[in-house]
């Protein structure tokens, strides 16, 4: 059986028999494959530990009929013991990497997922920004990625140059007063502004930014991201957001209809 | 596919967690081949275990009765709560005879993937718990993986304003493994070796 050795992140992980368990990684070179690791839950195990959720590892595997087999593991970076320390960030990472595994296909080589995959969790890891805006900026980009780029300033159907102030998740994003579908949102300038930093990597601009506009921003991405995927992406439900000083947590109007 | 009865036992039996096909086909053709008087007493274990055992109203352990033997052992200290997923994380603590304590059992850890939250875990219960104030230390003995750990997280968060002592088992146990594969020596020194956890 063919043996090979790529990077990859672990996406997740479900039990498997007793003691196993099968891993979802995203490797730099194959993509995405499942794998299994074999006695990893025992607490023995020589590479169980590189094989949690959000490690970064050097692995070797053989190639399987349904299920490769994972024979060795290094650990290259172990941002999962890292972003688990903080609540906010684990829910935000366990987004991203959910995210992750929803928009790549098994065995197909997804080089700048894997990149802006590794790029954000290691930001995380670190605590360079607030993991909210980390998650956004994933997600936008990650959608781009994917043949999705949402519009944060021209118009997303006819091409009018911005900025225009309507917003509509199935159009694509911003739209001009002419091609305005029935039931668009009409978010805050500065959140669009946001957005489109993230989108950039404008860091210092979304760092600036202020928590009413973060939160209206967050909404448009994670319905932007929902409208693109079959299935919802279920840890959004324990995403932590930044709450606006003596503000009840409201549902803004998110523009999906139409 | 085998036809009817024989059938329904397979699937049955395929459903058990860590059974595949094959062993339920296995196991489903040693029943029948068994001794009548041994499949027997295999009904009426599980028929039992049904009907007389449940969970401790107080923490949530396997109970014979309203409380677990350990919730109604009048010997056992009232200031410290030992929390960990599920029950057959209580059986490896105690084979360690390094707690003096008792035990909240929250029923897994929080995973998003998997849809579970905090809600979805006996957290109120331990909440209440703590309401009488007889309670001064909590040790997290999550599993020591990723969850287990986010878990300890959200733990900690909640109850270091409470002016408790909040620790984790540390020392000596791998990340990655399930806490019931600790063996003894290495989950007692974990006890001993318990830091207080930083929020
Ligand atoms: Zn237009
Ligand atoms: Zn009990």
């Amino acid at each position: 059986m063919p043996l090979y050795r790529d990077e990859g992140i672990v996406l997740r992980t479900q039990k498997l028999g007793e003691a196993d368990r099968i891993v979802t990684l995203l490797l730099r070179s194959r993509g995405k494959v499942r794998a299994v690791g074999k006695g990893v839950r025992r607490t023995r195990s020589r590479f169980g530990a590189r094989l949690e959720p959000g490690m970064l590892v050097d692995v070797q595997c053989y190639e399987g009929r349904s299920l490769d087999t994972v024979t060795q593991a290094e650990s290259l970076a172990s941002w999962g013991e890292a972003i688990a320390r903080d609540y906010a960030t684990y829910t935000a990472a366990a987004a991203m990497l959910e995210t992750a595994d929803r928009l790549t296909e098994e065995h197909e080589p997804t080089l700048q997922q894997f990149l802006l995959l590794s790029g954000a969790l290691r930001s995380m890891a670190e605590r360079a920004h607030d993991p909210g805006l980390v998650l956004d900026a994933y997600l936008l980009r990650a959608l781009a990625v994917a043949g999705w780029a949402p519009s944060f300033h021209d118009c997303a159907r006819c091409g009018a140059p911005g900025p225009h102030r309507a917003f509509h998740v199935a159009s694509g994003g911003t739209v001009c007063s002419v091609c305005r579908p029935p039931g668009s949102a009409s978010p805050a300038p500065e959140t669009l502004a946001l957005l489109a930093a993230l989108l950039a990597g404008e860091w210092v601009v979304a760092d600036a930014s202020d928590v009413r506009h973060r939160r209206e921003g967050s909404g448009l991405t994670t319905a932007f991201l929902q409208w693109h995927l079959e299935r919802g992406v279920r840890s959004f439900r324990l995403v932590e957001r930044e709450q606006p000083p003596g503000r009840p947590p409201a549902r803004s109007a998110l523009g999906t209809a139409g | 596919m085998y036809e009817g009865a024989v059938q329904d036992l397979i699937d049955e039996l395929g459903r058990l967690p860590g059974v595949g096909p094959k062993s339920a086909q296995r196991i489903a053709f040693h029943l029948l081949q068994a001794d009548p008087d041994d499949v027997k007493r295999l009904v009426e274990a599980l028929t039992e275990v049904k009907q007389r055992v449940r969970f401790c109203q107080t923490c949530g352990n396997v109970a014979e009765a309203e409380q677990c033997r350990i919730c109604a052992d009048a010997r056992r200290d009232r200031t410290s709560i030992c929390v960990v997923e599920e029950p057959k994380d209580v059986v490896a603590i105690e084979r360690t005879r390094e707690f003096k304590g008792r035990y909240h059992v929250l029923g897994g850890a929080i995973s998003p993937i998997d849809g579970i939250g905090p809600e979805d875990l006996r957290m109120t219960e331990l909440m209440s718990r703590l309401a009488s104030g007889e309670v001064t230390e909590i040790i997290i003995a999550t599993d020591p993986n990723l969850e287990g750990e986010a878990t300890a997280s959200y733990l900690a968060r909640l109850l270091r304003p409470m002016g408790l002592r909040v620790t984790r088992l540390a020392s000596g146990l791998p990340v990655g493994g399930d806490l019931e594969y600790a063996d003894e020596v290495t989950l007692g020194r974990a006890f001993e070796g318990r830091r207080l956890i930083d929020v």
